[in-house]
């Protein structure tokens, strides 16, 4: 499962072509000739961004859970997580 | 039969490099036992619209280990994503690194053994999950505490160059000498902060090819990383040999079994869709800075215990205790240097020190070595003396001093304090005057608990004289 996404009902035609339409592009893209070409990470022209070893104020347990759908004594509550097979 | 088997294994160890704060935020590092939620964040709650920030302490502790460790540090590194689904992991994603390692090619010499370090590189970690009910398979539901989420985490991966369960735990523990030597983590097994994974695979004699490997997890002590794999490789014979073959798998250690188990089998190879970590810039690993970490690096662990026989004449015992610790090591050579004898101080440092963890400044110890060797104070005072030095940062001069702990050697007093012992254990005295020598090991701890400060060697003499 790569993905988790909500369509409603009727609208499955529409984004399957979008999406066809998105792998279709990637397909030409990967037809470009990028032997020699160094892969390229970032876009942006900064590097070597680091921070201070310097502990700042967390949230709240209250905070950190207050977006959880469910939580139970402090900690965030899950469905059981059984192995896929 | 069996003897025709090898066995082959490669070792990935977790490291939490020794940091206040998280790997890409603020967060302090919790303690075992904290409330369930209380070290996290925007950023390590994976909340959209954060920005990760690589701690700069995490990254020169891995630097500094991937240089004890004789790697090749890169001009240029970068951290990837590997995507997963896993409610320890809030994002989706562990921020890891992928194809441009911090570091390559290393090595480790084990009791004269090469082991090649694959590669180090820098991660974080993930949340802890408890499973209500207490099987998982009946499990109704899961608790999540990110409090570990986002704390950094070293990787060090070995080539498969091991070849017995003593060599894997010799590895482990020189490993955790190294990383305490030079600072870059406590190591602490027990505290999880160095996790040892072995992937154990035995192969017939001979043979170039590597057999099917097993990852086992859940070690927590290097007895529970030796036996595991005692078992694992004993595992993969009776299968191999009954005409079986071994499943790829990841497997669970059981300390109350003592036994491994299926976790996670491996047959698919798993996708992890790894790419560049979009909100990190790459890091510049600049020679000018790896230079300075490397020239600030202490003398590593071997040359130091090589050092120690050398130098100091220690026997392999002593220096298996004292080179294990750079502390010992350090407290060892600034006692010697004081002056005391090199042989004496190490006995006191295997017998009284290293066991208690409690460590007296050289100086002290010195001090202290000098004055029981000298016969200024009797052993047993001098114990006392140590554990006060330790409690108080005192020197021992100024203890036995405030004490008045002198070791009597005066005849005369000596000579009252033995009529005393033999007055009040008349048995005892007729048994040696009998013939029965052993007799004096009860006359001797009599005299000594009514008179620690007697000297030993001086009280024997004068019982053995009255009595005869």
């Amino acid at each position: 499962m790569l993905a988790r996404l909500g369509i409603e009902p009727g609208d499955e035609a529409y984004y399957a072509e979008q999406l066809s339409g998105i792998l279709e592009h990637i397909d030409r893209l990967q037809q470009l000739d990028t032997e020699h070409i160094p892969p390229t990470a970032q876009v942006v022209e900064v590097a070597s961004r680091l921070r201070e070893d310097e502990p700042r104020p967390s949230l709240t347990q209250e905070e950190a859970l207050a977006n959880a759908p469910a939580a139970v004594n402090g900690f965030f509550r899950v469905p059981s997580i059984q192995e896929e097979t | 039969m069996s003897s025709t088997w090898e066995i082959v294994i490669g070792m990935e160890v977790h490291v939490q490099p020794r940091t206040r704060s998280k790997m890409f935020c603020g967060c302090a590092i919790g303690e075992l036992g904290d409330p369930p939620n209380t070290h996290v964040c925007e950023v390590c709650l994976g909340l959209p619209g954060v920005l990760p920030v690589p701690n700069k302490a995490a990254v020169e502790a891995c630097l500094k280990t991937a240089l004890a460790l004789g790697c090749e540090i890169p001009r240029h590194t970068k951290f990837d994503r590997k995507n997963y689904m896993y409610p320890d992991l809030p994002k989706g994603y562990q921020i890891s690194q992928y194809d441009l390692p911090m570091s390559v090619n290393g090595h480790l010499e084990v009791g004269g053994h090469k082991v090649r370090i694959r590669r180090v590189h820098l991660e974080e970690d993930t949340g802890k999950l408890v499973h209500a009910g207490d099987k998982l398979h009946k499990a109704w539901e899961s608790y999540v505490d990110l409090n570990r989420a986002g704390v950094p985490l070293m990787e060090i991966v070995t080539e498969p160059d091991i070849r017995s369960a003593d060599q894997a735990r010799d590895y482990a523990m020189e490993l955790r000498t190294l990383l305490r030597t030079i600072g870059a983590s406590e190591a602490d097994m027990e505290k999880g902060q160095l996790r040892a994974e072995p992937n154990v695979s035995i192969r017939r004699q001979g043979s170039e090819e590597l057999g099917v490997k097993t990852e086992l997890k859940n070690i927590n002590s290097f007895r529970a990383l030796h036996r595991a794999i005692l078992f694992e490789v004993d595992r993969h014979r009776q299968v191999l040999e009954s005409g079986g073959t071994v499943v790829q798998e990841t497997r669970g250690w059981s300390e109350a079994e003592q036994r491994t188990f299926s976790q996670r089998s491996k047959e698919l190879a798993e996708d992890y869709r790894y790419f560049p970590e979009p909100d990190i810039p790459p890091l510049e690993l600049d020679p000018p800075w790896i230079e300075r970490l490397r020239e600030a690096l202490p003398e590593m662990p071997a040359p130091r215990r090589e050092r120690l026989v050398r130098a100091h004449g220690l026997p392999a015992s002593d220096v298996a205790v004292i080179g294990a610790d750079r502390e010992l090591a350090d407290l060892f050579e600034g006692a010697v240097a004081t002056g005391a004898a090199a042989k004496q101080v190490a006995n006191w440092i295997v017998g009284e020190v290293a066991p208690t963890g409690k460590l007296p400044s050289a100086a002290n110890l010195g001090e202290l070595v000098k004055l029981v060797t000298d016969g200024s104070i009797t052993r047993d005072q001098g114990r006392e003396v140590l554990a006060e030095s330790v409690e108080t940062g005192r020197t021992p001069a100024e203890i036995v001093a405030e004490h008045g702990f002198q070791q009597v050697s005066d005849e005369s007093e000596l000579r009252v304090l033995a009529q005393a012992v033999i007055d009040a254990n008349p048995k005892a005295a007729a048994d040696f005057r009998g013939g029965k020598k052993q007799a004096m090991q009860a006359l001797m701890a009599e005299l000594r608990k009514r008179a620690p400060q007697a000297n030993p060697r001086a009280a024997n003499e004068v019982l053995i004289r009255l009595l005869s």
